[in-house]
């Protein structure tokens, strides 16, 4: 039996690996990771708190003050990217999965999973980014744990993280509140982290002046709530899956018609560029630092001003209105596009990989 | 079937690679197939490599024509601008 | 209104003129899938005058690869010492046995490339590791593998090789008119593709005016120069004629890229390939000439023919030849879709089935078709 017999048996007649393995989209937060939360996890797992699917999951509805919890696991290759690396994104996902959830980020834990081998002044400059994304974000680190693994067990580096933060009863935030003419704005240019990663993975050999977006977003969240109070009813921030996921995701899960303005979503032309060379679509790129806020309607402006007015211009100073919800129960998002047409948005698939056809 | 994308090569390499710049994405591209492409001209790349020298003044021409306008900055396969 | 919806608003009202002048339906085949793409992202579909109706012909290098070919691809993934080098296109379409996505799991080393000149490096710095490029595509694609042939041959290595599946474009347009006849596919226009035309050059469309009296027009990819191609063809149809026009002529010329059309000739010569649904169509394709022997993965590997099978009830080769849309199969939207994909057309990025669902869904929910979707609700 050749290696080819045996790989085809072990295969089978399966025509879809994805359904017996564990496969590189399943892990890409598309309809694939969707795929294996709902089949797998949800049935095992299931309780109130896991069941509502939020990034940052409500313990003890009742409290005083409502504790929230987050948990995220970071792979990234390559760790080092322009822009950033695998520490600060760490923090910041954590940071920013807490402050969409609408709680005050309170402290996180991290956990270093190191593949022997891993050079220690490349664990220091992870750790200093660490350091400098938690004092940014103004949350400590308070616990911690260190693995290593043998060198082939791993790649380099991997962190995980929990966070915890604390709720107010006050705050009405969450997709039940999405109601058909609110309005969609991003904090910025999108697009930007996803291509700087796969740029320095696919093709290390270009150079690009495109830098990973990524930044703790919890103050500008912090100023938002406390301007627009009720006004302010969702958000998520667009990480993987991109902008995409984030509109077809409150589409389908507000159950209402959510539309685009393709000319309104900020895209930096060397995004685009590197983008259209790809073969990739800017809004289904992962960022970082970016932030899709549902206003009402009558806030929108208000809303676009303390934004783009927030103390740290890198964090808004290019956010715009890049949609609405609509009154259609039909939970599609369509996208506006720049010449008067319409197309339907998707969650992506889950891996993006360049085209070249 | 095929994407490709205008660059603007900004240095020359060898005599079969160079370097294209696509909006501050600069990548290095074989040349074998546009021996004469020069620093300063535009080429199409696909898959890393330069298969056309574009002609810069029927793009402007073409453009014209169909524009009276500035070519749009961000499209593929737009002209070189 | 901003400037490109102004402008492609030109455009299209220059096609509803002449759509209007026609007064009658009239089809038009583009026959590439960035056109495809572009048509579909921009949702220029839906600002088209209804009587003229764009259709996606085998443009898409992906689907129209045979199902032989692709299980080829799986089968030598999985020999010893070999590390597959394939672009991102290739990587999920669905083999006999699993699709190269699937063999990588299995453990196959599977690398997806940019360039075929990462592939020759590859091989370069492994050499106990056999280096195999599965490389698909048009003639635009076709010059890149010749290069990386050319630049191995030229380093003496011996541990890469090609599996080679290129395509050429006139040939399946000729073979589109013979074997269907314009009768049966309706078509009274090729909106041709811009880069293919790039490297083979305008005047290689002559035949499919002199012999089928066919208008064709070669266009750029924004969707106002599809807008302003389909009316320069519609025009034609008006006027009963039946002509070549270059609308991309900043990159394209009568002649095409000599130096591209040498290095593909040096190593390949013209042959007999399968087209997915179609069969074989004479003259339709590239096989490594004998002087490269030694860089064919097909004898290097001593590969047989794998056979062509057709996923049940899958209409791919008709809606490739333009012959069905996707609504016209009986998985599409059901059974197979982007998350599960039966056909190649469902698989690529810019598969027409694949454009359809993605971009269209709302059309195809109202008519009932539409699968139940994974939603975190």
């Amino acid at each position: 039996m050749t290696a080819v017999d045996k790989t085809q048996n072990d295969v089978g007649t399966a025509r879809h690996v994805a359904e017996r393995e564990i496969v590189l989209a399943h892990g890409g937060g598309g309809q694939l990771t969707d795929q294996l939360l709902l089949e797998t996890v949800m049935p095992r797992l299931s309780n109130p708190a896991l069941d509502a699917l939020d990034d940052g999951a409500l313990l003890d509805p009742t409290g005083q003050d409502r504790v929230v919890m987050t948990t995220d696991g970071y792979v990234v290759q390559p760790w080092r990217f322009p822009g950033g690396n695998i520490g600060q994104i760490a923090v910041c996902g954590t940071v920013n999965d807490l402050a969409v959830s609408g709680a005050t980020p309170m402290g996180i834990s991290l956990a270093i999973i190191a593949a022997e081998g891993l050079k220690k002044k490349d664990l220091e400059a992870v750790l200093d980014s660490v350091a400098a994304a938690s004092k940014r974000a103004g949350v400590p680190v308070v616990t911690g744990d260190t693995k290593v693994v043998g060198r082939d067990q791993a790649d380099d580096i991997y962190l995980t993280t929990a966070g915890v933060g604390r709720r107010s009863p006050k705050v009405k935030l969450g997709i039940e509140h999405v109601r058909p003419g609110d309005v969609l704005l991003v904090n910025g240019p999108i697009g930007e982290h996803g291509l700087a990663v796969m740029l320095a993975r696919e093709m290390p050999e270009v150079t690009s002046v495109l830098r990973s977006d990524v930044a703790p977003l919890n103050h500008l969240i912090a100023a938002c709530m406390a301007e627009l109070g009720d006004d302010l009813v969702f958000m998520r921030d667009a990480t993987r899956g991109g902008l995409a996921g984030v509109a077809a995701d409150l589409a389908a899960q507000s159950g209402y018609h959510v539309t685009l303005d393709e000319e309104a979503i900020p895209v930096r032309p060397e995004a685009q560029h590197a983008a259209d060379m790809l073969g990739l679509d800017p809004l289904e790129v992962a960022n970082e630092g970016k932030v899709v806020m549902v206003v009402r309607e009558a806030a929108a402006e208000k809303a676009l001003s303390v934004v783009r007015g927030f103390e740290d211009a890198e964090l808004g100073g290019e956010a715009a209105v890049i949609g609405r919800v609509g009154d259609a129960a039909d939970g599609v998002c369509e996208l506006h596009t720049v010449i008067g047409g319409r197309r339907v948005i998707q969650k992506p698939y889950g891996e993006e990989l360049p085209r070249i056809c | 079937m095929c994407l490709a994308v205008p660059a603007k090569i900004v240095a020359v390499k060898d005599e079969a690679c160079a370097t294209a710049d696509l909006h501050g994405n600069q990548i290095d591209v074989s040349t074998v197939m546009t021996p004469d492409a020069g620093v300063g001209d535009w080429v199409l790349i696909h898959a890393g490599f330069a298969i056309q020298q574009l002609d810069q003044q029927t793009a402007m021409e073409t453009w014209a024509v169909l524009n009276d306008l500035e070519p749009p900055p961000t499209q593929q396969a737009g002209p070189p601008t | 209104m901003n400037d490109l919806r102004s402008t492609t608003q030109r455009a299209l009202d220059r096609l509803k003129r002449a759509a209007d002048t026609l007064g009658r339906d009239v089809k038009l085949m583009e026959v590439c899938g960035t056109h495809t793409m572009s048509a579909f992202r921009s949702g220029l579909h839906a600002l088209i005058p209804d009587n003229v109706k764009l259709i996606s012909g085998p443009g898409c290098p992906v689907c129209v690869t045979a199902q032989g070919d692709i299980d080829q691809m799986i089968a030598i993934s999985g020999e010893p010492d070999v590390v597959l080098c394939t672009y991102g296109d290739m990587m999920r379409v669905p083999g006999k046995h699993g699709s190269l996505e699937a063999m990588r799991c299995k453990g196959a080393r599977i690398e997806v490339i940019y360039s075929t000149l990462e592939a020759v490096q590859l091989a370069q710095r492994q050499p106990n590791s056999r280096v195999v490029l599965a490389a698909v595509g048009f003639e635009t694609t076709t010059p890149p593998t010749a290069a990386a042939i050319d630049a191995a041959a030229k380093l003496g290595l011996k541990n890469f090789s090609v599996l080679a599946s290129h395509k050429l474009v006139v040939p399946a347009m000729t073979a589109l008119l013979d074997s269907v006849g314009d009768d049966t596919t309706g078509i009274e226009g090729f909106l041709c593709p811009g880069h293919v035309s790039v490297i083979i050059g305008s005047d290689a469309y002559q035949p499919l005016i002199d012999t089928y009296r066919m208008p064709c027009v070669i266009g750029g990819f924004e969707p106002m120069l599809m807008a302003d191609g389909m009316a320069s063809l519609v025009e034609q149809v008006v006027a009963g004629e039946a002509k070549l026009e270059n609308l991309y002529p900043e990159a394209v010329t009568p002649g095409g890229n000599p130096v591209a059309q040498e290095l593909i000739d040096r190593i390949f010569e013209p042959d007999e390939v399968r087209w997915r649904g179609v069969g074989p169509i004479p003259g339709s394709g590239l096989a490594i000439r004998d002087e490269y022997a030694a860089y064919d993965a097909r004898k290097v590997f001593a590969l047989d023919d794998m056979p062509d099978r057709e996923p049940n009830g899958c209409i791919c080769g008709q809606v490739i030849a333009g012959l069905a849309n996707p609504d016209g199969c009986s998985l599409f939207g059901t059974v197979c879709t982007p998350v599960r994909p039966i056909g190649p057309c469902m698989v690529s990025g810019e598969g027409t089935c694949q454009a359809w669902f993605k971009y269209q869904r709302p059309a195809i929910a109202a008519r009932g078709r539409v699968a139940k979707e994974v939603v975190t609700a």
